[in-house]
């Protein structure tokens, strides 16, 4: 089980949050002009990387708030989590990939 | 009692205290201290079981968890468990056990035919036998599972209670053996808090079999005072009788804690029989010791082989001797040192070695106490009859072992003792993802702590003592204690002070043989023996042969097909053979071939402890409404809505539950009715943007809703289907009221959160929760209005007070919020106040309603007179693939006031398609049958199904306010076929011939 960290309250169990996917997935501002394939990559399409993720958290049984987690899929080691809005963590893609 | 095999003296027990227990309806006498199997070995009784596979009769193998063989069905009744190891049940008095897997008992079983027939019973029998005609598994099924399987689960609910706990240290030590103390004691020391866990119920591990001195005294006393120094410790924590199941990710750990099963079913009072313990730990030493590695050999299953350490560990820590002749099988030098206890104990001991000319100290000493030695051979053959080893064939190995030469001879004895050196436990390690490495000169797998591991990057181990491969006591005591102070200094304590000073005796090893399948007077698995390589599963090299025959070379593959290791001791005494075998086979090394995943847990769990104290009562929470108090006392028979328990109807006089429905739902039409409309999802939205936000959720235009004004709305997902729908009331500037479906609430609270944190943190709104915050009463029915005016003096005529608007009055001297709205049709209230006050608003209309019968009614009711009128239910009549299109909703929907979630969704072309599914109402022949919901729509109807389906119902009542059943459904190209008739073939065979209708039964 994670230890993830919340940006807001600490290091805290998996147990008290839950996961809302990937992140970074604007909502697109001009949605009438966007082709079906745009549109359809918007709400459909997801990246399932094996190795590093960029996700999405809330922390549902602490805060409540919404963050943002840098996690390897495939060790499942977390590099670091940010909040909305913030610049993700630099990370060597090099020590992931392996 | 005649315990036969009972030493004078020896062994952890009190001698004092004898205890009764039965083993298959016979009583026997054993101490406290023993577990049953000891207790059992001590009364000459090691006929335990029969095999899972052939119903070959089994004995005891090991002392420990490892054991394969000796499983039993443990108490009786609601108590009993199955599967349990005879070798870790602590007897206790009365104690009652039985064998398992064999009828009509253990000594004759038919089901031991299998073994006479066991050429027709291949590797993948199962597989390859019973896979065709599909249709007759089920007819096989049940014969298979009669004959194959292990003991009986019980078929009462588990009187016993179990419970759960969390911990959090800076240093788990598992494994209370040499290794583990000293790392406790080194960490215990430096002021770590430590947790020391230990599966059996005294600490001291190997040490227990042994008699070795540590520092001048015996290892009993060495172990008393490490102990009490560790007691004297606050922040050690020692845990016997605990198992470590499991080991996750970020050094979460699962330990087992059999609390008091210890004292006997009848015993337990008021603590729980089990404990589950979840641990966060920053750092983890693994000190779990090592597991004796069997030798394979001709019919090495009967009952009276055993592994070599075990009968040490018999005659040490129970004080049993399990045997009066005994023959030594091994290839290392390890085996001698029970050989020399045995001989002490009084046995006659002869050593069969397969190596060449074992040498060196120990075997200087074996030969000075007399022990007879045959090298360089190996027993080809067992005498087993009625229950005993009477002796073992003899043949001398050729060159290089794979086969024998020479002629047989016979041994006499009674008991097999068996060793093929030491299996590192790295169960644990491998777990938790850990890389595991390969020592060809130790012939095992150990962890690989030094190399970095991308996998395990996350669960900091130590791994020290024999799980490690360091088999010297010396080398235990040193490196756990270094262990110890390492994994402190990991977590920062400072540990330069703390030192251990450590002396014993310890004779060297001469080196191992490596050769673990031994040959005998046949080809392996061509002749009569068979040789186990796993003996809980029935598993013989010849199977592997098989696998790998057929194919099945990669060690994921012979696992499964040859069921190694699956078994419910995850084949702990088995798997470094079978990969022997296989690499053999292959002609490569065993880090070649590859291990298989270890995966928790350890040991098998019983469901009660993962259970805990999470069941009956406390399964689930329940939700209460303020007014449920009154429900109880008026007889509610409840609906689960979420957690919520809502009342369902309210039955008078044993009314059914149709005869309830029908009158609540005719009351409120024709005078009053009263809902508990509570659950309903509330949420409170403040500040500038709340308006912007809305018009975001929903489809239609929020923009100029006024002060007291309400609006309904559909909230769509991106996809543009429906998922909410609900009433929201503009209660000033700047402050709304929502309100969801009673099951949507958290998902509604969610969505606007993530959208309002994530998306437009600019955006200034603020949604607070307040489902639990107010009570509301649902006043409905052609008398409501005339009720509420006997219950305030704020006007709430038509005018004052017109539909789709919300006032704050006082009701009954209560401050409220009323909102005119109505999800029955009939002029209706719902009258919210703060929750506390939701009883006494309740019970006051109730009251003030009694001149005009007003009546109580349940979801039910609801649910049929929303239908009358065509109202949806979100989630009944929608299931996340429906749009307000769809449900003929368009007018909703709105095109002029820019975007909202799912608004670019309507013109992909799956959304904008022709004949999509629609709502419409379903109208059946014969206007006294219900449908079921859920029921199929045909156009053509066939004597069996398939049939093309054009659509299903989604809600379907008897209406007393219509005089007839209504249905609604959703149904392919639905709104340009009202009119048509079609057919509803039902499960029984029938059908029904309706005609879809508008979805509207009653318009006012």
């Amino acid at each position: 089980m994670l230890i993830i960290e919340c940006p807001w309250c600490g290091k805290r169990d998996q147990t008290e949050f839950s996961c809302h996917g990937e992140a970074h997935i604007a909502r697109p501002l001009n949605t009438e002009e966007l082709s079906e394939e745009e549109w359809g990559d918007y709400v459909f399409f997801r990246k399932n990387p094996k190795g590093l993720h960029y996700e999405r958290w809330v922390h549902a049984h602490g805060c409540r708030r919404w963050f943002n987690v840098a996690r390897n899929t495939l060790s499942d080691h977390i590099h670091g989590s940010y909040k909305p809005g913030e610049t993700p963590p630099t990370i060597d893609t090099q020590e992931v990939s392996q | 009692m005649n315990q036969k095999n009972r030493l004078e003296q020896g062994g952890r027990l009190n001698r004092t205290k004898p205890i009764r227990f039965w083993y298959d309806n016979k009583g026997y006498e054993g101490y406290a201290g023993d577990t049953l199997a000891s207790a059992l070995l001590a009364n000459g009784v090691n006929l335990i079981g029969r095999s899972f596979k052939y119903h070959r009769p089994r004995g005891i193998f090991s002392a420990g968890s490892e054991e394969p063989n000796a499983l039993v069905q443990l108490e009786k009744g609601a108590y009993t468990e199955p599967n349990r190891r005879a070798t870790e049940v602590e007897l206790y008095e009365g104690l009652t056990a039985c064998s398992q897997n064999c009828w009509p008992s253990v000594n004759f079983d038919i089901g031991a035919i299998n073994s006479v027939l066991s050429r027709l019973f291949p590797a993948g029998f199962y597989y390859k036998t019973f896979m065709w005609p599909q249709s007759l598994w089920m007819t096989y099924e049940k014969f298979i599972r009669k004959a194959a399987g292990l003991g009986v689960s019980p078929m009462e609910p588990d009187p016993d209670s179990y419970d759960k706990t969390y911990a959090h240290c800076d240093v788990l030590v598992v494994g209370g053996g040499p290794a583990g103390i000293q790392a406790t004691l080194a960490a215990g020391k430096v002021g770590a808090r430590v947790m020391l866990v230990d599966e059996k119920n005294v600490f001291g591990g190997s040490l227990l079999s042994d008699n070795v001195e540590i520092n001048g005294i015996s290892t009993q006393e060495w172990i008393d005072q490490q102990l009490n120094e560790l007691r004297k410790l606050e922040n050690v924590t020692l845990l016997n009788r605990t198992t470590l199941t499991g080991y996750y990710d970020y050094n979460f750990l699962v330990a087992n804690q059999r609390v008091n099963e210890h004292l006997g079913s009848n015993q337990s009072g008021n603590a729980p029989k089990e404990r589950l313990w979840k641990i966060r730990a920053k750092q983890v030493v693994l000190a779990t010791g090592a597991i004796e590695r069997p030798l394979v050999f001709a019919d090495n299953d009967r009952p009276g082989v055993m592994l070599a350490n075990a009968i040490r560990t018999y005659i040490h820590r129970f004080g049993v001797l399990p045997g009066k002749e005994i023959t030594i099988l091994t290839n290392n030098d390890s085996a001698y040192y029970t050989a020399l206890d045995a001989t002490e104990a009084g046995a006659k001991v002869v050593i069969v070695d397969i190596r060449h000319n074992p040498g060196g100290e120990l075997f200087e000493k074996a030969e000075q106490a007399g022990i007879k030695f045959i090298t360089n051979s190996t027993i080809t053959g067992i005498d087993y009859a009625k229950g005993k080893i009477r002796q073992v064939e003899i043949m001398q190995l050729d060159g290089d072992g794979q086969g024998v030469t020479g002629s047989k001879s016979q041994l006499p004895c009674d008991l097999v003792g068996v060793s093929g050196g030491w299996t590192p436990t790295v169960h644990l390690y491998s777990q938790a993802k850990g890389k595991l490495k390969f020592l060809d000169d130790k012939h095992c797998f150990v962890a690989d702590t030094e190399t970095p591991n991308k996998l395990n990057q996350n669960n900091p181990s130590f791994s020290v003592g024999a799980c490690h491969a360091n088999y010297g006591l010396r080398d235990c005591l040193i490196k756990g204690f270094d262990a110890g102070k390492s994994a402190a200094q990991a977590v920062g304590f400072e540990t330069t002070e703390i030192t251990s000073e450590i002396s014993c005796n310890e004779p060297e090893s001469a080196p191992i043989r490596p050769l673990w399948i031994l040959p005998c007077d046949h080809p392996v698995g061509k002749g009569k023996k068979k040789h186990f390589h796993e003996l809980h599963n029935d598993s013989t090299v010849a199977d592997i042969e098989l696998a790998a025959r057929e194919g099945f070379e990669s060690v994921e593959h012979v696992k499964r097909y040859t069921t190694t290791g699956m078994g419910t001791d995850q084949g702990k005494t088995s798997n470094l053979n079978a990969l022997s075998v296989l690499s053999n086979l292959r002609n490569t090394s065993i880090p070649a071939v590859g291990t298989t995943t270890f995966r928790p847990p350890f040991t098998p769990l019983t469901l009660g402890s993962i259970v805990g104290q999470e069941r009956r009562e406390l399964f689930l929470q329940k939700r209460k409404t303020a007014m449920h108090p009154w429900h109880d006392r008026n007889g509610a028979v409840y609906e689960d809505v979420g957690d919520w328990k809502r009342p369902f109807y309210f039955p008078t006089h044993n009314e059914s539950m149709h005869d309830a429905v029908q009158r609540e739902c005719l009351a409120v039409r024709n005078s009053s009715g009263l809902l508990d409309a509570s659950t309903l999802g509330k949420i409170d939205l403040q500040g500038r943007d709340v308006s912007k936000l809305l018009n975001l959720l929903y489809t239609n235009a929020w923009s100029k809703l006024a002060p007291g004004k309400c609006r309904y709305g559909l909230m769509l997902n991106e996809h543009g289907m429906v998922f909410d729908d609900g009433v929201t009331t503009c209660l000033k500037e700047n402050h709304y009221h929502m309100t969801t479906t009673s099951g949507g609430a958290a998902r509604v609270m969610s969505w606007v959160e993530e959208w309002l944190q994530t998306e437009w943190p600019d955006m200034e709104v603020y949604a607070t929760s307040v489902t639990e915050q107010w009570a509301v009463a649902s006043l409905n029915g052609p008398n409501s209005r005339k009720i509420l005016e006997k219950l305030t003096d704020h006007p709430i005529d038509d005018e004052s007070f017109p539909f789709m608007s919300m006032r704050e009055m006082n009701i009954a001297d209560i401050p409220a919020r009323v909102f005119r709205i109505s999800f029955t049709g009939e002029l209706a209230f719902e009258i919210n106040v703060p929750a506390r006050y939701g009883l006494a608003l309740w019970e006051a209309v109730i009251q003030a309603g009694k001149e005009f019968d007003i009546t109580p009614y349940g979801t039910e009711a609801m649910h049929v007179l929303r239908a009358e009128r065509g109202f949806i239910i979100v989630g009944q009549d929608t299931d996340g693939t429906v749009t307000p299109m769809d449900l003929g909703m368009d007018w909703i929907v709105s095109k002029k006031k820019g975007d909202f979630f799912g608004r670019r969704s309507f013109v992909r072309s799956d959304t904008a398609r022709e004949r999509r599914k629609r709502l419409v109402g379903i109208l059946t022949e014969d206007p006294n049958i219900v449908l079921p919901e859920g029921a199929h729509l045909v156009e053509k109807l066939k004597d069996k199904p398939p049939m093309d389906m054009i659509g299903h119902i989604t809600s379907s009542y008897m209406s007393p306010n219509v005089g007839r059943s209504i249905a609604m459904a959703l149904v392919k190209d639905g709104f340009n076929r009202k009119g048509q008739s079609f057919h509803v073939p039902l499960i029984d065979g029938s059908s029904q011939k309706v005609t879809l209708t508008d979805p509207v039964f009653i318009d006012t």
